[in-house]
């Protein structure tokens, strides 16, 4: 069987190693996501299965798993391995000596951890929540009076006062409407109210329009208007009321 | 005649030990003596006194529940003699085994940290994204900060919980890393010697 068939059931990747180098040729897969070791145990255990030395099989994997190391690698120190590149021979061996010692001391320690969890396994206490009020870390640097003084004196600085003339009115309030009709009703006992508003503004006149509805909803006065778009006639409502009594009794 | 009455107390601070006993029951925390003497409103050398008196009564053989050192503080947990019974009622907050990949992240951060997952992959030689994530979801290990370059990854460190766990007084009762495997000369020579005889 040929080594690209070999099937693999790893963490990050299940199926034939063939489809795995795709993968990470495409770069659909990352390099460090993949167990190289895991990959070299199913091709031993898959050799030994078979009970003979393919050596082919042998030297083809051995080209195979080293491109992807060197991947893995590139991918993992992608700027150390520039800086392994650039060093002799001797401070490599060093450098690498390093990082192998380093690697087999955390190992070491978590096997001292593993010892540990296994003689206190019969440790139990209380969790939850810390009942403690949350108390704020200081981590400002001590500070200097008089700079901090000059900061809060820039900020109480009252601000500029802001300018609301870009908000003034173009047009007069419905008040001064109202009291222009209230002023006329008490002259007369009708009058008509496009006649009034004749020669102001569109602005102007939906104002006064504003100012009668108000009125009305007051019940100071009754309006009229014999069909739309017609003359919109203005009364006072006692007078009105007097018309009617007027008409009824008649 | 006036008779005099005199109080013969026991020890002076049993009052203040007696605090002290009820404080480490409501926390669910180990509690520093700062803390304890903050609480307490007391001096940090007499709760020191209370703590070592009631170290004496909550111990191993005498009580079901026993004061202990861990964690940077005091707190109390059950005694070796009822973890059987405990283990039938109650879940360990590590109860199914760590992996290896997780033990070796945990000691990484423990040691290292606050350090960041790139860190973790760079002395691996794997990705240590599912062992640091399952190592937060057991609280062994807890977000500290990012570092320092724009968008720099998240940093971790270990919590508490890790080293009530692991009944470490503090993260300085680790064994020292000198003392850990084989030192970098010794490695250095063996490649060495690899070197020569393939040269051969």
């Amino acid at each position: 069987m040929p080594v690209r068939e070999l099937e693999l059931e790893l963490d990050a990747f299940e199926g034939p190693f063939d489809l795995l180098l795709t993968l990470l040729l495409k770069e659909e897969l990352e390099p460090r996501e993949i167990d190289i070791a895991a990959i070299v145990l199913a091709f031993v255990e898959h050799m030994a299965a078979r009970d003979e030395l393919d050596l082919e099989a042998c030297g083809e994997f051995l080209v195979l798993v080293s491109a992807l190391l060197e991947l893995k690698a590139r991918g993992l120190f992608p700027e150390e391995a520039a800086e392994l590149g650039e060093l002799e021979p001797e401070e490599a061996a060093e450098e690498l000596a390093r990082r192998l010692a380093e690697y087999r001391r955390m190992k070491e320690a978590a096997a001292w951890l593993l010892e540990r969890l296994g003689s206190e396994q019969n440790r139990f206490f209380r969790l939850g929540p810390a009942p403690l009020a949350p108390r704020p870390d200081r981590q400002l640097a001590p500070q200097d009076p008089a700079l901090l003084g000059a900061a809060i004196r820039a900020l109480a600085v009252p601000p500029p006062t802001v300018s609301l003339g870009h908000m003034a009115l173009r047009f007069p309030p419905v008040s001064q409407f109202l009291e222009r009709f209230r002023a006329l009703l008490s002259r007369r006992r009708l009058f008509d109210f496009d006649t009034e508003v004749e020669g102001l503004s569109r602005v102007e006149q939906a104002v006064a329009l504003l100012a009668l509805l108000e009125l009305r909803k007051a019940g100071e006065i009754s309006l009229s208007q014999a069909q739309p778009f017609a003359p919109i006639r203005v009364s006072r409502a006692d007078s009105e009321r007097i018309t009617e009594w007027k008409a009824r009794s008649a | 005649m006036e008779s005099t009455l005199r109080l013969i107390s026991a020890n002076p601070v049993d009052r203040l030990a007696r605090t002290v006993e009820a404080l480490l029951v409501v926390a669910s925390a180990p509690l520093s003596i700062e803390e304890l003497s903050e609480a307490t409103r007391d001096d940090p050398e007499r709760v020191e006194t209370a703590i070592g008196l009631l170290k004496e009564r909550y111990s191993e053989g005498r009580s079901g529940i026993v004061l202990e050192d861990v964690a940077g503080g005091y707190a109390y947990r059950a005694s070796r003699e009822s973890a059987d019974a405990c283990a039938r009622l109650f879940e360990q907050p590590v109860e199914r085994g760590l992996s290896g990949a997780a033990l070796e992240t945990l000691a990484i951060v423990a040691y290292l940290g606050p350090c960041s997952r790139p860190d973790i992959a760079r002395i691996r030689g794997v990705a240590a994204d599912s062992a640091v994530a399952s190592l937060v979801e057991r609280g062994l290990i807890t977000e500290a900060g990012r570092e320092s370059a724009p968008g720099g990854a998240v940093r971790y460190r270990t919590t508490p919980l890790f080293e009530r766990v692991f009944g470490l007084e503090s993260l300085a009762a680790l064994p020292r890393l000198d003392d850990l495997g084989a030192d970098a000369g010794e490695l250095r020579e063996r490649l060495l010697e690899v070197a020569e005889a393939r040269a051969s």
